[in-house]
């Protein structure tokens, strides 16, 4: 039953930690509930459409279909996430003004809350897809142990969900004036870590040269089993051995996000406004 | 408003695109998983040369490879049969293990 708990735990925790950042990142926006739970209901569904034709994705593609799916998942995600940071660095600072002075009442700009479903859903397939062929492993053994292994799912499941929930409830506590910016940067480093997850994917298919196996070591300090290692692999990319080609991935994905970021946020941000349409000055506090 | 990540969708349709080259000139290692087992649990390759792994799995549940210090991961579904790319690796011995049955399914690769 541990086991079990343990396998489960391992697969939704990295769903988990995302769906946290992302609430956090989108704390204050109207119907974000909805459309993250949205997210997450059509990544459940998609998860077990992947598990379903799990036989078929292996073999397409000249074999490499699994590969393939989870580099382009992967590769989707890093898109919305920086769309999601360039929309932020136009919006956030009025985001944040609004937020602490007005609540919940935001009206500039067309909101990329579609932008994060799709992360949210895409986080949730790719990582509920395994659970799904894990748990129907089980189911398909039968026996007595079953549904002490599926109770030890479930186990693994609420662990799981437990952790992203206190990262979420954790990034609520930081002051809403820097809440966007450490989200903004926790965004950039989940995109970064994806994008070198994605070209490893394209390495195991034989599609990019390795470029260098282990450019570095550190898996004596802290290996990706243990649970730090798992919660910093998906929270920043960290890779105990590192391929070359992964190392390249990260930094052009930190430097292309963080250039356009800067970019978009130093053309000019739109004038902060109340819901009435009147100016605010964000250097003082507005209170309704 | 600009979009600038619109060049990020170009990697993705480029993938999309790509027919995956065959790793036919790579040498092939085979694998088997029988009862949550692999067979063998040893298999020993040349250093700084990369090749192919396959593996089988004759049961009829799924199974996924998986190694954290080959950076490797891929289901095999019941019945199914994967092909995946390892190395250039530097000598060693680089563990393995079934991510579904962790007790039982292991092995390691020696490159030497």
């Amino acid at each position: 039953m541990l086991g079990a708990a343990i396998i489960v735990f391992r697969e939704v925790l990295e769903a988990a930690l995302i769906v946290g950042i992302v609430m956090a990142a989108s704390h204050g926006l109207i119907g974000r509930a909805l459309w993250i739970s949205g997210g997450v209901a059509a990544g459940v569904v998609g998860a077990g459409l992947v598990a379903a034709f799990a036989a078929k994705i292996a073999a397409a593609a000249s074999g490499m279909g699994q590969e393939l799916l989870n580099a382009a998942i992967l590769l989707l995600a890093v898109g919305m996430l920086g769309w999601h940071n360039v929309w932020m660095s136009r919006h956030g600072r009025a985001l944040a003004v609004t937020v602490r002075s007005i609540g919940d009442a935001v009206t500039s700009g067309a909101r990329p809350l579609y932008a994060l479903t799709i992360v949210t859903g895409l986080a949730v397939l790719r990582e509920g897809s395994e659970t799904v062929l894990f748990l129907y492993g089980i189911a398909a053994g039968g026996g007595t142990t079953a549904s002490t292994l599926l109770g030890g799912g479930v186990l693994g499941l609420a662990a799981g969900v437990g952790m992203g929930a206190a990262l979420y409830l954790g990034l609520l506590r930081i002051p809403p004036r820097q809440l966007f910016a450490v989200t903004g940067w926790m965004v950039l480093l989940l995109a970064a870590g994806m994008a070198s997850q994605a070209v490893g994917f394209l390495v195991q298919a034989d599609m990019l040269p390795a470029l260098g196996d282990a450019v570095w070591d550190t898996s004596a300090v802290l290996t990706e089993d243990s649970l730090v290692g798992r919660v910093l692999h998906t929270l920043i990319g960290y890779v105990s051995r590192p391929e070359g080609i992964q190392i390249v991935a990260y930094l052009a994905t930190l430097l292309a996000l963080g250039l356009s970021t800067q970019m978009v946020g130093r053309s000019g941000q739109p004038p902060l406004r109340d819901p009435d349409g009147r100016r605010l000055d964000p250097s003082r506090r507005h209170l309704p | 408003m600009p979009c600038p990540d619109r060049f990020l969708f170009a990697p993705i349709l480029a993938i999309m695109l790509w027919v995956g080259p065959a790793a036919a000139e790579d040498s092939r290692y085979v694998l088997s998983i029988k009862d949550h087992k692999f067979q063998p649990t040893e298999i020993e390759i040349p250093a700084n040369k990369k090749v192919a792994l396959e593996i089988s799995n004759l049961d009829p549940t799924p199974e996924e490879f998986e190694s954290t210090e080959l950076r490797r991961e891929k289901v095999i579904p019941g019945g199914g049969r994967i092909t995946l790319s390892i190395g250039p690796l530097k000598p060693g011995r680089y563990e393995f293990f079934g991510d579904f049955n962790p007790t039982t399914a292991r092995g390691h690769i020696v490159v030497k």
